[in-house]
């Protein structure tokens, strides 16, 4: 028997290793780039980054299929054939950017507000907002509105903080997790690992979820509930634990809004608001003293029932009565609740009990001693360890912001935020409750050629801050901080081309977007999206004059817009993730991260924000220009993130400042990048064991926050239980105040701005027949699929080109379908025919399928008979952006009510089985894509690697 | 070569836990990616733009719905070469590209040999060879041999590319042949499995079960019975009781 | 499993092949003069021939034909090797058979190399049904009984090719009866082989493909990949049960029936040439049926897991 053949096992990966970010998602882990020559051989993950320490989604380890993708634009373009054709002429640079100058600068001398600038999940909104704020048009905003702003206000007006990207459970010492509505979220690879930790030293996954696919297919306890009803499955959580008496008391007392007294006096215009003194101080009621005293008394001891007479005469009562009032309501009964969510009152008072168990008899502490916010030394920390953490399947329901609420409140309850075990803020977070962030864009602030006066994008504390026009109606073209969505924190992206394309409340002139395939899985009501972004006026022009867009692929939305300006991929470019936005912080740690150009563009294209900065000069833009007009960033974007300061000493990057040494603030240090990119691309620094954990009430955490320059106020997040800015909009709608809103809006505010979360049945819900739409119809993200933009990967659509839409066997006994029969699905905007699978992991009353697979014919490189354009199917097609009219006509978009987050799950659908095969409907025309390059018909990456070339 | 080694040295193979697999796919990817440019460069795919998107990969994963004890679960299952102790697909092949080393147990194919005749994957039980078209020969899961001697890595790299990858910690590597090894104590302490070997076959990679959720616990105990007054008053007579009580 | 056409055409056509040299040697033994020095030659050639094209269409599958002569290297294990050592071996003394007829030269050695050339033609088919038999993976092969499957249609495919030599010789008659009877054992074996496959279970079920201690009705939920790869193609392919019947009725009338009646119909007659002709049309219908329904019928346990 002869040996194995010699083979070679130290060839080295590549010939040099550089380390930058991850883009494949939004969760932005730190990797490390292998490269051969000029091609990238390895992308793995950075053992060493804070995010991901080491390993690597399924999408992270597909980069380089990303990178290379046939689908890249390859120059900018100017649209010569009607939109959608996809007939483009190539420009230069000089070219486009003149037109996009012309263009920009003849609306920002006219009137600004007729620039819409919108952009996707880019991570570069200090950026973008800066230009818009700079630009001095209302009409900026990112993604988040449809996304996720129902977890951020949630979590920000109730605890400063929030699920999303803004906290993470305490992976190392929780014992008991529970997890609502997730199927990967942002934080993909800590969740992974966390859960992987978790389980490993014997704790418990519950995850609520209509599905039991990925994380809820590892947990160890499954909860089918019924979309859109968590909000009475958690109330009855919440329920259990008044009734059996499991609520951390000390941990309210000390932490909470729960002994602030609420003036009880129907009918005047502080009926509901907090007792306060003359400087405005909210009151408790100190039985120590048996006096009312200033909340932020550190030596008052609130009282937490009674009602209590107010020096006026006026009863007031502590929030936690109220509190517990709503939620021992029989209404809130696990038996009460079991029908609407499908799940038994047995499983919910077990888990509810095991919950208060945990919490409660298996509490840890750490020997770490810690001072309070009052002064007062702990000489240890105190855990209990349940964590929760919920995203869409909470978010994109029109309940979604209460719902959040409620479950925040439950953490709270059982003492668990931002201590060992529990949920946990990562840095900046938190902020004051609400954020001391303001709107900005009302009708006075918008003038030619002048920058708005502050960010656009805020918390709105009551009707005052609203951005309204002279006659009350929004001034921001997707109406958001008006009163169809008075704290709509991250705007309506999901309604501007709609609304400006009925010209409700106004017609534009140029709409800028940026990384967002609004023209397809982005949009609700895609056919209507379509229409609405070539619909002509009476002389046959386009309503929306212009529209100006970066993407980095061919999308389907790049056929529609006037300009192409093509972006780099990710490993081209330089990107800041920045404390200023949407930072990579762990519980742990203060972190940011860059991205640098490891590969040369091989095409004519520029970085996005390289093009805005240069946009931003060429316009004139103050913050863009020096003194005497010339560029105030040559050296581009690089240049920006290093000497941008938006006050003295705080930059877009925090680490590295000065003379390399400081962090948080100080001057900046032409180093800077350099430094980044010597340490991995990233900067972190360790929190003090002794502010890791209370946060929201540790004197060190906040006073080191104050001179790092992440925080405003020395004061300590109080936690709003009872939420006074939402009582405010209510007193509103009852008449009160200077500012009113129509009355079609009161009942709104009456009913839905309640300052104590309840549960509501989503809209879509009630206003369709319950019969004639019997199904929830949901959608869940793949973990190895980001959005629309997986499915260019040679690699990532072998795992799934089409999607199926998956339904409980009884669905499909009833109707007779097996796997792969074609059915109809349809909604009260319209049907879509698809493929189905049966499965019994599914709530039965629930049909969902992956998210955003179905791609439209000519985009993403793709062949026409792709089974992404054949078989593959959207729900958007289904969901409509409007609610249908209520009495009075208007129409209200299909979003919550408080946040003005879109609802996409609060679809109802009915399904019946469709004749014979064929391919998906509705058929979209093959789009047009003159000027990219034929797609190639075999790949054999790597080959090029082998020693011999073969 | 074709014969096989009296005994191995060691004995390397995965250890992959179903408790925590959540069918991410990242060890697919991320063993595409690795050895696209490794060892077995290219793993080729054909019609990568098209209808009908293939190509070679050295580990796949599958999901199910399946029933345990009258409860209902739903189960990810990567699926690689599980290194045979005696396989079948080394004794077939006629060429002797296909070998099984003595040193460490590793299954693989020489490229420069192999003739393309794909008898070793009609004898693999698990589907886990993959011939490529375009390069004419048969792949397989390496166990990232290039990986794992490798010195050019940082010793705690050399590890198979789909491990180092594993989000949830779900894989595993080291020597199954040593009882001493994490894998093979992970392996005992929780009835790791393998895959057919009641039917003769023997794999090394090991699978550790999806955990028995646990029993739930009996109902919990109705609260302190509400002696007089409503669920309220009960509360916050508890509230006061508990709240002075403290002072 | 699917049934790849080269691989049809090399098991059929070399089958008939060292058929007809094996019959072709073993009257060069028994009967020395059956043949002619010019028929024997003939019928030498039409036997390489046959074996040599099936031999060239099976390189067809291989990635790398150019490294085929690797494949002699394994015979200790391999079945495929010990079949391509022996598919060598066979040429030489059939090559050396032919040497001796085509230069005119003594025939002493005739008989010996007949001999060997009759074991080597032996050894070969039975290696090719070992290739196959030798599978764990698949149950309708895997069986002691397959071997003899193969070695039993080669003898009567090649039978019938000598059987027409045997006629223009004038031995019509006793090639008829060599023909009945190696035509009526391949049609036993199969009709035996039909009915103990059907009449077994799957031997293993998805839930012991997994593994998992204690999982009952597992169903596949998601395939790793949406649309079919190598191991489903190759692995794969299956035909629906009623077309499998009717593909067995062909095989039983074209393979065997027909050929059978053709062959007595000839005896009867004495229209042998005709009738041997007819017959061998016919069965290389058949035996290509049944060497496609080999494989199309033949289920591997990877696809448990799909
Ligand atoms: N791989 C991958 N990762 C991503 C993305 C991606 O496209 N791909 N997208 C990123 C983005 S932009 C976002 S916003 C996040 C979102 O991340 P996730 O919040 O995980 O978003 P979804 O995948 O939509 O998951 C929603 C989950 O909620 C469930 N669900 C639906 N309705 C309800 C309900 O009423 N109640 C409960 N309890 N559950 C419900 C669904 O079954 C699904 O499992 O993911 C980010 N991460
Ligand atoms: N039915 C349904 N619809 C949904 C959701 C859902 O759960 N269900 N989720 C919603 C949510 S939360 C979100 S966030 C949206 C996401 O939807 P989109 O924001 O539309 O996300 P993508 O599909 O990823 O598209 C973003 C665009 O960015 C482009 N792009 C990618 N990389 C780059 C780059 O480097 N530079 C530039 N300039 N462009 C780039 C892509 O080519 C693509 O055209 O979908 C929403 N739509
Ligand atoms: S989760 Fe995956 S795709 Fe997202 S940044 Fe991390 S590695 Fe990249
Ligand atoms: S990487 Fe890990 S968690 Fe993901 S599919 Fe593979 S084994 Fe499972
Ligand atoms: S799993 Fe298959 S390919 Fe791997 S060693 Fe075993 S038989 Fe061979
Ligand atoms: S395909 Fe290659 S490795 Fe497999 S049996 Fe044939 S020669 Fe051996
Ligand atoms: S060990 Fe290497 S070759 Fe094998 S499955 Fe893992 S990554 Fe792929
Ligand atoms: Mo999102």
């Amino acid at each position: 028997m002869s040996s194995s053949p010699p083979i070679d096992l130290n060839q080295p990966v590549g010939d040099r290793i550089e380390k930058t970010t991850c883009y494949m998602c939004a969760c932005r882990c730190g990797i490390d780039v292998h490269l051969r020559g000029d091609k990238v051989r390895y992308i793995e993950g950075n053992r060493d980054h804070p995010v991901n320490k080491g390993v690597l989604c399924g999408k992270g380890s597909a980069g380089i299929m990303q990178h290379y993708s046939p689908a890249r634009l390859q120059a900018p373009m100017k649209r010569v054939g009607p939109r959608g054709s996809g007939q483009f002429e190539e420009i230069t640079w000089d070219e486009a950017l003149e037109i996009a100058t012309g263009w920009l600068g003849d609306v920002r001398r006219r009137d600004p507000k007729q620039l819409a600038f919108f952009t996707g999940r880019d991570q570069s909104q200090s950026l973008t907002g800066l230009w818009a704020m700079q630009y001095g048009t209302p009409n900026f905003a990112a993604h988040g509105g449809f996304c996720s702003v129902n977890m951020a206000a949630g979590g920000l007006y109730t605890f400063g903080g929030a699920f999303w990207e803004f906290g993470d459970p305490d992976w190392e010492h929780t014992k008991y997790f529970l997890l609502f509505g997730v199927a990967e979220d942002h934080a993909s690879n800590p969740i992974k690992a966390g859960i992987g930790k978790l389980k490993g030293r014997g704790g418990k996954v519950v995850s609520v979820n209509p599905v039991r696919t990925g994380y809820a297919a590892v947990s160890d306890e499954w909860v089918s509930i019924k979309p859109g009803t968590d909000g009475l499955f958690v109330g009855a959580l919440i329920h259990e634990m008044f009734r059996n008496r499991t609520i951390d008391l000390d941990y309210l007392g000390r932490y909470t809004n729960s002994g602030w007294l609420v003036i009880q006096d129907a009918g005047a215009a502080d009926d509901g608001l907090f007792a306060r003194d003359e400087d405005g101080a909210a009151l408790v009621f100190d039985t120590e003293t048996q006096q009312l005293s200033n909340a932020m008394n550190p030596d008052a001891r609130a009282a937490m029932t009674g009602a209590r007479t107010l020096p006026d005469g006026r009863q007031a009562r502590p929030v936690f009565e109220l509190l517990a009032e709503r939620f021992l309501s029989p209404d809130y009964a696990p038996e009460a609740v079991a029908a609407e969510t499908g799940v038994s009152a047995e499983q919910t008072r077990r888990i509810a009990a095991e919950l208060a168990r945990v919490a409660f008899e298996e509490e840890i502490v750490l020997d770490r001693p810690w001072t309070d916010w009052a002064g007062r030394k702990h000489d240890k920390m105190i855990g209990r360890p349940v964590s929760m953490h919920a995203m869409r399947g909470i978010s994109a329901h029109s309940n979604g912001f209460q719902t959040c609420r409620m479950i925040h409140i439950l953490q709270i309850l059982l003492g668990t935020i931002d201590c060992p075990g529990g949920f946990r803020y990562k840095p900046p977070y938190p902020k004051q409750t609400p954020p001391n962030l303001l709107p900005h864009g009302a009708s006075g602030d918008i003038k030619p050629e002048m920058p708005l006066g502050g960010p656009h994008l805020g918390f709105p504390h009551g009707p005052e801050h609203l951005l309204l026009d002279e006659e009350g109606g929004p001034n921001r073209i997707d109406k958001a901080f008006s009163w169809d969505a008075p704290m709509s924190s991250h705007g309506l992206m999901h309604m501007v081309i709609n609304n400006a394309a009925r010209k409700d409340p106004y017609g534009i002139d140029v709409l800028f977007l940026y990384m967002a395939n609004m023209a397809w899985n982005s949009s609700m009501n895609v056919p209507g999206t379509l229409d609405a972004l070539t619909e002509t006026d009476e002389n046959g022009d386009y309503v929306i004059p212009k529209i100006i867009y970066s993407d980095a692929y061919y999308s389907e939305t790049v056929p529609f817009a006037d300009l192409i300006l093509p972006d780099t991929t990710y490993l081209e470019r330089y990107d800041c993730i920045s404390l200023l936005d949407r930072p990579i912080s762990e519980p742990d740690y203060l972190a940011d991260s860059i991205r640098h150009p490891v590969v040369k563009p091989d095409r004519d294209v520029r970085g996005f924000q390289e093009v805005l900065i240069d946009l931003g000069a060429r316009l004139g833009l103050p913050a863009f220009t020096t003194e005497d007009g010339s560029p105030r960033y040559p050296g581009g974007y690089a240049d920006y993130i290093v000497n941008h300061e938006r006050k003295p000493g705080i930059g877009p990057l925090s680490g590295f400042r000065g003379d390399g040494t400081e962090f948080g603030k100080g001057a900046p240090n032409p180093d800077q990048l350099q430094r980044y990119i010597d340490n991995g691309a990233f900067f972190e620094h360790r929190l003090d064991p002794s502010h890791a954990y209370f946060k929201h009430a540790n004197r060190g955490y906040l006073d080191w926050g104050i001179e790092k320059g992440i925080r405003l106020s020395p004061e300590p997040t109080i936690f709003q239980l009872y939420s006074e800015p939402l009582q405010k909009f209510r007193l509103a709608g009852r008449g009160h105040g200077e500012r009113q809103p129509p009355d079609r809006a009161r009942e709104r505010l009456e009913r839905y701005f309640d300052p104590l979360p309840f549960w509501y049945p989503p809209f879509e819900g009630t206003q369709v027949a319950r019969d004639a739409f019997p199904l929830h119809a949901i959608t869940q993200r793949p973990m190895h699929m980001y959005h629309s933009w997986g499915s260019q990967n040679a690699w990532l659509r072998q795992i799934t080109a089409a999607n199926r839409l998956y339904i409980h066997r009884s669905v499909g006994d009833r109707i007779g379908a097996a796997d792969d029969d074609w059915v109809w699905l349809r909604s009260h905007l319209g049907r879509v025919k698809c493929q189905v699978r049966l499965m019994d992991g599914v709530n039965p009353d629930t049909v969902w399928t992956w998210n955003a697979i179905g791609k439209r014919r000519g985009a993403w490189g793709l062949s026409a008979d792709a089974p992404e354009s054949n078989q593959g199917f959207l729900l958007n097609h289904l969901i409509s952006e409007l609610l249908p009219a209520k009495e009075g006509g208007y129409r209200y978009s299909n979003s919550d009510p408080i946040t003005g987050q879109a609802a996409w799950f609060d679809l109802r659908v009915a399904i019946e089985k469709a004749d014979g095969a064929g391919t998906t409907e509705p058929f979209f025309e093959p789009l047009g894509a003159s000027g990219q390059p034929p797609s190639p018909s075999k790949l054999a990456y790597g080959a090029e690697f082998r020693k011999d070339g073969r | 070569m074709t014969c096989l080694p009296q005994s191995t040295d060691k004995k390397l193979g995965l250890v992959i836990d179903l408790d925590i697999c959540v069918g991410c796919q990242a060890c697919a990817t991320s063993c595409k990616e690795w050895n696209t440019g490794g060892y077995s460069a290219p793993l080729s795919d054909h019609d990568p733009y098209g209808a009908d998107p293939s190509g070679v990969w050295l580990n796949r994963v599958h999901s199910y719905e399946y029933e345990r004890d009258g409860a209902a679960g739903t189960l990810h299952f990567p699926r690689s070469c599980l290194h045979c102790e005696e396989p079948d697909c080394v004794t077939v092949c006629p060429t002797g590209a296909s070998y099984k080393r003595a040193e460490d147990g590793i299954v693989l194919v020489n490229p420069d040999t192999c003739i393309g005749c794909k008898l070793c994957s009609w004898a693999c039980p698990y589907g886990a060879r993959e011939y490529d078209h375009d390069h004419g020969v048969m792949k397989k899961c390496t166990l990232c041999v290039d990986r794992i001697y490798n010195e050019t890595l940082e010793e705690e790299d050399r590890v198979p590319a789909c491990v180092r990858a594993c989000p949830t910690g779900a894989r595993a590597f080291g020597d199954l042949g040593n009882p001493a090894s994490d894998v093979s104590r992970s392996v005992e302490e929780r009835k790791g499995f393998s895959l057919l070997e009641e039917f003769g076959m023997k794999p090394v990679n090991r699978y550790l079960p999806p955990r028995q959720r646990p029993a739930p616990p009996p109902e919990p105990a109705e609260p302190v019975a509400v002696a007089d007054g409503s669920a309220l008053e009960t509360l916050f007579a508890w509230v006061d009781r508990t709240l002075s009580s403290r002072r | 499993m699917h049934p790849a056409y080269s691989v049809i055409f090399f098991t059929t056509s070399s089958g008939a092949g060292y058929g007809l040299l094996f019959w072709l040697s073993l009257a060069e033994i028994l009967v020395p003069g059956l043949l002619d020095r010019w028929p024997a030659l003939a019928a030498l050639v039409l036997a390489l021939m046959l074996i040599s094209a099936g031999l060239l269409a099976s390189t067809y599958h291989l990635g790398h034909p150019e490294r085929a002569l690797g494949a002699l290297s394994q015979w200790r294990s391999s079945w495929l090797s010990r079949e391509a050592v022996a598919a060598v071996a066979t040429y030489i003394p059939a090559g050396l058979l032919g040497i001796i007829w085509i230069a005119g030269l003594p025939e002493g050695m005739v008989p010996v190399l007949a001999g060997l050339s009759a074991t080597g033609a032996i050894a070969t088919v039975f290696c090719t049904g070992m290739i196959y038999a030798s599978l764990r993976t698949i149950r309708q092969w895997n069986r002691p009984d397959l071997p003899w499957i193969f070695l039993a249609l080669a003898a009567a495919t090649g039978g019938l090719l000598f059987a027409l030599f045997a006629a223009f010789a004038g031995a019509g008659l006793q090639a008829s009866l060599v023909s009945v009877m190696s035509l009526s054992v391949g049609a036993g074996v199969k009709l035996r082989y039909w009915s103990a496959i059907d009449a077994e279970k799957p031997r293993y079920s998805v839930e012991d493909a997994l593994g998992v201690p204690g999982l009952t009705s597992v169903r596949s939920l998601d395939p790793p990949h949406d649309r079919p790869n190598f191991v489903m193609r190759e692995m794969g392919y299956t035909v629906a049960r009623k077309h499998v019947e009717k593909l067995r009725q062909f095989v039983l009338i074209n393979l065997f029936a027909v050929p059978l009646a053709l062959v007595l119909i000839g005896a009867l007659s004495g229209w042998f040439i005709a009738a041997f002709s007819l017959a061998i049309l016919m069965a290389t219908l058949g035996v290509v049926v049944e060497r496609w329904l080999l494989f199309a019928e033949a289920e591997h346990v990877s696809q448990l897991y799909y």
